[in-house]
């Protein structure tokens, strides 16, 4: 499915990055070792962490986006760094559980 | 063939928004090289959760890689307080990491079992109150 389809559906904001791709798989965490060692690429990467050490696990797991849930807003240095790097991400209002039962519906 | 290909990165320790970086830029050079997904994978986690420890417990240090015809090594140096109790530090969800580094999504104590399952081999030589160096080889 692609990012853009579930931005649609989910009233997702695109907050940086092409959203023109296809993703595969959902992944949700915030502590980053456990992240890091989890994603798979093409996943999408739901966490509520804004700082650039997200931009930098999101470069090297090859995730597909990260989608920020709660209205967590990605800060201004890791907004650099996800344009720098080519990084896609997403935000969102609503908290992760719900992200997911919608995601998992859109999925199915 | 023995050419061994080499990068030297000075990882600062004052800075956490930059953490990271040279692991981002090793991978971006493996990937030109044209390593397989799965051994860049393994170097960047490895390398990512060292560099990382290095500018969280230890203000910063150096990190090399050497690309071999057979393996990748990656050597971390750095000379902070050093690891009291390396079987301790080695196991899942030990952490020492204060709160406003916990703050930022580090502290799960999953950097160095990373490290150690990523790699085909892990020497930790440390000393407190000298520092540590951590060598860790990916076979190609
Ligand atoms: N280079 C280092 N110098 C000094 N102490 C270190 C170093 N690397 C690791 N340690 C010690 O070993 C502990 C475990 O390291 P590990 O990387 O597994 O977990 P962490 O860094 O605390 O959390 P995480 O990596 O999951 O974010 C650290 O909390 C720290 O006490
Ligand atoms: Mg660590």
């Amino acid at each position: 499915m692609k990012l853009s389809e579930v931005c649609e559906a989910l009233s997702l904001t695109a907050v940086v990055g092409d959203t023109d791709k296809d993703f595969d798989g959902v992944y949700v965490g915030d502590l980053l070792s456990r992240v890091m060692s989890r994603v798979d690429a093409g996943n999408l990467w739901i966490t509520i962490m804004p700082n650039t050490n997200v931009i930098a696990v999101a470069s090297l797991t090859e995730a597909a986006a990260v989608l920020l849930a709660e209205g967590v807003t990605l800060l201004d240095d890791a907004l650099d760094a996800a344009r720098d790097n080519g990084i896609t991400v997403l935000s969102s209002e609503l908290p992760a559980y719900e992200l997911c039962v919608r995601i998992a519906g859109l999925l199915s | 063939m023995s050419d061994v290909v080499k990068f030297h990165f000075d990882v600062d320790g004052h800075d956490f928004s930059s953490a990271g970086e040279a692991s981002v830029a090793v991978k971006q050079k493996l990937r030109a090289l044209g390593y397989p997904p799965d051994i860049i994978r393994k170097v960047s986690i490895a390398m990512y959760e060292g560099e990382i420890n290095m500018v969280i417990h230890a203000s910063g240090g150096t990190a090399d890689v050497e690309v071999h015809e057979d393996k990748i090594v990656i050597i971390l140096r750095d000379t902070g307080p050093g690891i009291p109790n390396v079987e301790l530090a080695m196991q899942e969800g030990y952490s020492t990491a204060r709160e406003n580094i916990r703050v930022l999504g580090f502290g799960a104590g999953m950097g160095l079992p990373n490290m150690k399952k990523y790699t085909d081999s892990m020497q930790i030589d440390t000393t407190v109150g000298q520092g540590t160096t951590i060598t860790m080889t990916v076979n190609l």
